[in-house]
């Protein structure tokens, strides 16, 4: 599904990332955690198109990322859940919904109910709010708003940047409830997140990035049992 | 005292002058507002667009019937639009705000330039849509002429449209995102450069409709931009950046405000009394009156 390969990109002169190799298959959950400034969002900005690629490579579905504009990418079919919800705020839970659906309008001529029923589906409360201005929700009903929008347009990828960011335990556990939902009816995620043991709780592999290069990489429960991620990301004491 | 006492009629015929040109300057804001919204800058061109409009249109009727000339007038005003975002915006990579606000203020003095090059300095008008300049119809004793009827009009079907327009169309509602979010309309698939393109066109439609119902009433001249685009600044400043109803009522406000200032000030104050508003509410008020500062806080610019 997606592949990337020696990738290195920043900021003007800052190279924030660091010959990254990686890649997620279809129909597993990946997650990337690593402490704030290790590079997680600018990796995602970089596959979704919004930070250039200074050099190396982005396979998705076999095709190069690489200098395509990101409202392409996403029409490519990979969508991106942005930190801190970024939500129309001014804008109905609808009118959000429908944006969301803007690509798959494009390419079915029409036809995004069924996608709007499927969201209000997975997330009941989206539903109830339908007509609230979206800047009016609560965080969480904020970042479901926020991934209902990215699922409007029926990705193959969905990359999700800290879902968790400020939301009460509970909350976080219906999201990623819901995030394994979504992997069971087929859905590729790409998980970032520094709440790492959540994370990798649900996922099937993971990576640990620090200062923008890849330090360990496995199957989600050997990093929960690796010692060093204990103790780096996972608060734990080994001795 | 050498002004005239209220009477009625003058209150009636005060207050459709004040209309008239308040809707103008309303319209002049909207303008302002559609690409601050979509782009947070303030295109300081704006009042071209109106000259431009108005111009194009008086040069079209040697060679077509008037509605025909003004059709053009605009189509062309718009295509202009188009071609300085393309030209000198859209290439631009994350510039700042300020480095883009001068760049409208030199395409508004680029603009100027062709048109007194073109045209010369003479002053033209459109001919008067229905009658002449004589032609008055009575309303409730006060004696209006039609095409001051055409400015009302016809400005307040663009307001109308507009806002239908951005509320109901998916394309209005794309536009909305931008202004919103740029970047998740981006990660929603929306081209956001295509979003600037198309306010800029549409600023330059509304500016050039305008430019010709007015132009039988107030004239067209090369170098009647800037003025329009400070009270039209001045409108939106008053009404709250980016917030359109507001600049109807804020324009409406000051056009009146200047109508009735001729009773009791000379005329030549009649300039200075926006000027002063602008002032007092940049001090005052900087988000204006009916917005919040609580968002005027989030603003960049």
């Amino acid at each position: 599904m997606l592949k990337v390969r020696n990738l290195e990109a920043g900021y003007g002169k800052l190279r924030v990332l660091k010959r990254i190799s990686m890649h997620v298959d279809p129909g597993e959950i990946v997650t990337i955690i690593g402490a704030n400034g290790a590079g997680k969002t600018t990796l995602l900005h970089t596959i979704n198109g919004l930070v250039k690629v200074s050099s190396g490579e982005i396979l998705f579905k076999d095709n190069n990322l690489g200098r395509i504009a990101p409202e392409k990418i996403v029409a490519s079919g990979c969508s991106l859940v942005p930190e801190g919800r970024q939500v129309f705020s001014t804008m109905t839970v609808e009118e959000n919904l429908i944006l969301g659906g803007y690509v798959l309008a494009k390419k079915t001529m029409g036809g995004i109910d069924a996608e709007i029923a499927r969201v209000y589906e997975l997330f009941p409360v989206l539903k109830e709010r339908d007509r609230q201005l979206a800047g009016t929700l609560s965080g969480g009903e904020q970042q479901m708003l926020a991934m209902g929008r990215a699922l409007m347009a029926k990705p193959s990828l969905i990359m999700m940047d800290e879902p968790s960011t400020g939301l009460a335990p509970l909350i976080v556990k219906n999201i990623f409830k819901v995030i394994l939902r979504l992997r069971d009816e087929g859905n590729t995620v790409l998980l970032v997140e520094q709440n790492a043991k959540a994370a990798l709780g649900i996922a099937d592999r993971g990576y640990v990035l620090e200062t923008g290069k890849i330090i360990l990489q496995g199957a989600a429960q050997d990093l929960l049992q690796n010692r060093d991620v204990q103790r780096a990301y996972l608060g734990r004491e080994t001795d | 005292m050498q002004y005239l006492r209220m009477t009625p009629e003058l209150f009636i015929q005060y207050l459709f002058a004040g209309i008239t040109y308040g809707i103008i300057y309303a319209i002049v804001a909207i303008g302002f507002n559609i690409i601050y919204n979509t782009t947070g800058i303030i295109n300081f061109a704006q009042g071209e667009f109106v000259m431009l409009g108005g111009m194009t249109a008086i040069t079209m009727t040697a060679f077509m019937p008037m509605p025909l000339a003004i059709a053009v007038a605009v189509l062309i005003t718009m295509v202009i639009g188009a071609l300085i975002e393309m030209v000198f915006i859209r290439w631009l990579e994350s510039p700042s705000v300020l480095r883009m606000i001068i760049i409208t203020i030199g395409i508004s003095i680029l603009a100027r330039e062709a048109a007194l090059h073109t045209w010369g300095e003479s002053v033209r008008a459109l001919p008067y849509f229905i009658g002449n300049e004589v032609t008055s119809v009575t309303i409730l004793g006060a004696k209006i002429s039609p095409q001051v009827l055409w400015v009302i009009g016809v400005c307040s079907l663009m307001v109308a449209g507009l806002s239908l327009f951005f509320k109901f169309t998916s394309l209005g509602r794309e536009m909305r995102a931008c202004a919103a979010n740029r970047r998740a309309a981006t990660l929603c698939g929306i081209n956001a450069k295509n979003m600037v393109t198309l306010s800029f066109v549409l600023s330059a439609g509304i500016g050039a409709v305008a430019g010709c119902v007015m132009s039988p009433i107030t004239y067209s001249d090369y170098e009647m931009g800037p003025n329009l685009a400070i009270k039209g600044f001045t409108v939106a400043i008053l009404g709250g950046l980016g917030n359109s109803l507001a600049a109807v009522a804020a324009g409406l406000l000051l056009g009146i405000i200047e109508a009735f200032s001729v009773s009791v000030l000379p005329l030549a104050f009649q300039d200075a009394i926006a000027t002063s508003i602008l002032l007092l509410i940049l001090f005052v008020r900087p988000h204006g009156l009916f917005g919040s500062s609580e968002a005027a806080g989030l603003k960049e610019f």
